[in-house]
C-alpha cells in the first residue's frame, strides 16, 4: 500500500496526487476518500488539479468528467473509463491500494 | 404515433442536447439529423493533434459506448432546409420532413472565407473533420503556410504547422491579436508565443489578395508586399447556419434569438450551441457564444425547457481553452474594456501566469497560461460568485 497522507492534510474538497507506476489522484468528498488514475484518459493532464463538484471531478484543460466511485466518464470529450484504487485509512493515515493494469476499469 | 424531437445538427450541441433528453427522463422518438457523413465528433483536436496527426478519427469521435442505450434515430448526410412553424416539421433536402413535437435547432456555424478565395487550390478554413482531412493532405507536401487571421484557430494551426517543420506566417489586421477576448495587454503577451516558436507574425496588416492560377502562390498584402505561400489557412471568424431558417417564423439576429433558457419565439422549438443567440441578463442583450462549454451545457437547460420542466435561468460562467505551442491557454468569464488585469501568479515571460481581471474591485474574468491548478480554483470562485437569476 502506498502512502498518501495524514487525513488532516487532505480537507474535504481538496485533492492531492500521489506518484505511482501510473501516478494516482486522491479526493476527500465530505469525509469520503476517492482513488483514481491520475491522468485524464482523454489527454495528458492531471486530474488532481480538476473540479471537484459531489462525487465527479472534471478535468482542469477539457472538462471530461469522471465519477470518483466508479471511475467512468461522466462528461465528453473522454470516452474511456479512469482504474478505481481502494482507499484505506488507518491512525489518521491515508493510503491506496493500487490496482494493476490488468484489472482495469470496466 | 409515439412523441418525436427532432434534433436538427449531429456535433457536440445536438449530441448533448438528445443526451440531456434522456437524462431527464423524456422516453419518445428523437431524430438527429446531421449533414456532414460523420458521426458527432469532436472539433478542438482538427486544428491541434488530429492536423498533427497524432490523435486518429477514432480518438476524436464523441460518441461513448453507452449512446446506444439512447435509442436515437440517425439521419446524417441529411441537410435540413426549412422548418414549418404551424406543423412544426423539419424539411430534410432529400424531400422529406420529419414531423415533430419538439424541435432542437443546434446547426452550429461555418468558416467564414476570402472573397476571391473560390476555386483556388492549397486555399483552407478549418472547421470541419473533411476540412482537417484535406488541410493536413496538403501541409504534408508544403513548405510555407501563411495563415490569415491571429485567433485562436489561426494562432493553432501555426503551432500545429511549425511542429510538422512549415515555415509559417501570420497576418492579423488588428493591431494586437485577441485583443477583443483577452484585453490588448494580454493578448500582446499571448503573441509572443508566435515569435517563441518561430512563426512570424505580422500584425496591423491587411490581405489584399490571394496570387495564383489554379492554385495559390501567393498572399498578397495591402502595402503590394507578397507572402509566398503553397498553403494558406483562412482563420477569420465564424457565421451562424441559420439560413436556411429566412421563411420559417423563428426570430433571427445574429444566431437564433432565445431567451435564457433556450426558447425561441416559435414555442416547442428551442436553440442551441453556436447558432443560438442567448439573452443575457448580465449583457443585456442576445449573446452567442462559439466555445466547446457552452455546447455542453446549453443542452440540458434547452431540453428542460422543451419538456416544460425548467428551473430558474443559469448563469454560466463562459470558458475556453487554447492549446498553442504546448502551452495552455484558459480563460473564464467576461472581459470587458476598462477591467483591470494583473498578474496574481507566475510572470508573463515565463509563460506560466495567472491573470485576474478586475472590475469595480470584484474579479470578472481569469486568464492562465499553464497554471490548470490555481486557474481552476479560480474559475470556480467565479461561477460561485455569479448569482442565478430567474
Amino acid at each position: 500500500m502506498i502512502p498518501v497522507c495524514p487525513t488532516t492534510a487532505l480537507p474535504p474538497g481538496e485533492a492531492t496526487r500521489v506518484e505511482a507506476d501510473e501516478p494516482i489522484a486522491v479526493f476527500n468528498v465530505d469525509g469520503d476518500f476517492y482513488a483514481i488514475d491520475d491522468t485524464c484518459t482523454h489527454q495528458d493532464a492531471s486530474l488532481a488539479d480538476g473540479w471537484l463538484d459531489g462525487c465527479a471531478v472534471e478535468c482542469p484543460l477539457h472538462a471530461s468528467c469522471f465519477d470518483l466511485r466508479t471511475g467512468k466518464v461522466s462528461g465528453p470529450p473522454a470516452k474511456t473509463p479512469v482504474r478505481t484504487h481502494r482507499v484505506v485509512v488507518r491512525d489518521g493515515m491515508i493510503y491506496v491500494q493500487a490496482e494493476t493494469a490488468a484489472d482495469g476499469a470496466a | 404515433m409515439s412523441p418525436t424531437v427532432a434534433v436538427v445538427g449531429a456535433s457536440l450541441a445536438g449530441l448533448s442536447a438528445a443526451r440531456a433528453l434522456r437524462d431527464q427522463s423524456y422516453d419518445g422518438h428523437i431524430v438527429v439529423i446531421g449533414d456532414e457523413v460523420h458521426a458527432p465528433y469532436d472539433r478542438p483536436p482538427l486544428s491541434k493533434d488530429f492536423l498533427a496527426g497524432t490523435a486518429s478519427l477514432d480518438d476524436i469521435a464523441l460518441g461513448a459506448p453507452d449512446d446506444e442505450d439512447l435509442g436515437l434515430e440517425w439521419r446524417l448526410r441529411t441537410t435540413a432546409v426549412g422548418l414549418d412553424h404551424v406543423s412544426r416539421s423539419v424539411l430534410l433536402d432529400d424531400g422529406s420532413e420529419i414531423r415533430a413535437d419538439g424541435v432542437v435547432l443546434a446547426t452550429g456555424a461555418r468558416a467564414r472565407r476570402l472573397r476571391g478565395s473560390e476555386g483556388l487550390d492549397g486555399v483552407h478554413v478549418l472547421r470541419s473533420l473533411d476540412d482537417a482531412i484535406s488541410l493536413r493532405e496538403d501541409l504534408a507536401a508544403a513548405e510555407r503556410l501563411v495563415v490569415i487571421g491571429a485567433g485562436f484557430i489561426g494562432a493553432e494551426v501555426a503551432s500545429t504547422a511549425r511542429k510538422l517543420g512549415l515555415e509559417v506566417t501570420v497576418v492579423e489586421t488588428q493591431p494586437i491579436p485577441l485583443a477583443g477576448p483577452l484585453g490588448a495587454e494580454m493578448g500582446a503577451v499571448c503573441a509572443e508565443l508566435h515569435a517563441d516558436h518561430g512563426t512570424r507574425l505580422l500584425t496591423a496588416t491587411g490581405v489584399a489578395g490571394l496570387v495564383g492560377v489554379g492554385r495559390v502562390e501567393a498572399v498578397e498584402l495591402t502595402d503590394g508586399t507578397h507572402l509566398p505561400a503553397d498553403v494558406v489557412v483562412v482563420g477569420i471568424g465564424a457565421t451562424p447556419n441559420i439560413d436556411w431558417l429566412a421563411h420559417s417564423g423563428v426570430a433571427l439576429g445574429n444566431g437564433v434569438l432565445t431567451d435564457a433558457r433556450g426558447a425561441t419565439n416559435i414555442p416547442g422549438v428551442v436553440a442551441v450551441g453556436d447558432c443560438a443567440a442567448a439573452w443575457s441578463a448580465s449583457a443585456e442583450r442576445h449573446v452567442r457564444i462559439e466555445h466547446w462549454t457552452n455546447a455542453l451545457e446549453q443542452p440540458a437547460t434547452a431540453a428542460a425547457t422543451l419538456l416544460g420542466t425548467g428551473g430558474p435561468a443559469p448563469t454560466p460562467v463562459p470558458y475556453f481553452w487554447s492549446d498553442q505551442y504546448g502551452a495552455r491557454i484558459q480563460f473564464a468569464g467576461t472581459r470587458r474594456e476598462g477591467d483591470i488585469a494583473q498578474v496574481v501568479e507566475g510572470s508573463c515571460a515565463d509563460r506560466s501566469f495567472l491573470v485576474v481581471y478586475e472590475r469595480d474591485g470584484v474579479p470578472a474574468a481569469v486568464l492562465g497560461m499553464n497554471q490548470p491548478r490555481l486557474f481552476t480554483r479560480w474559475r470556480r470562485q467565479l461561477r460561485s460568485a455569479v448569482p442565478t437569476t430567474s
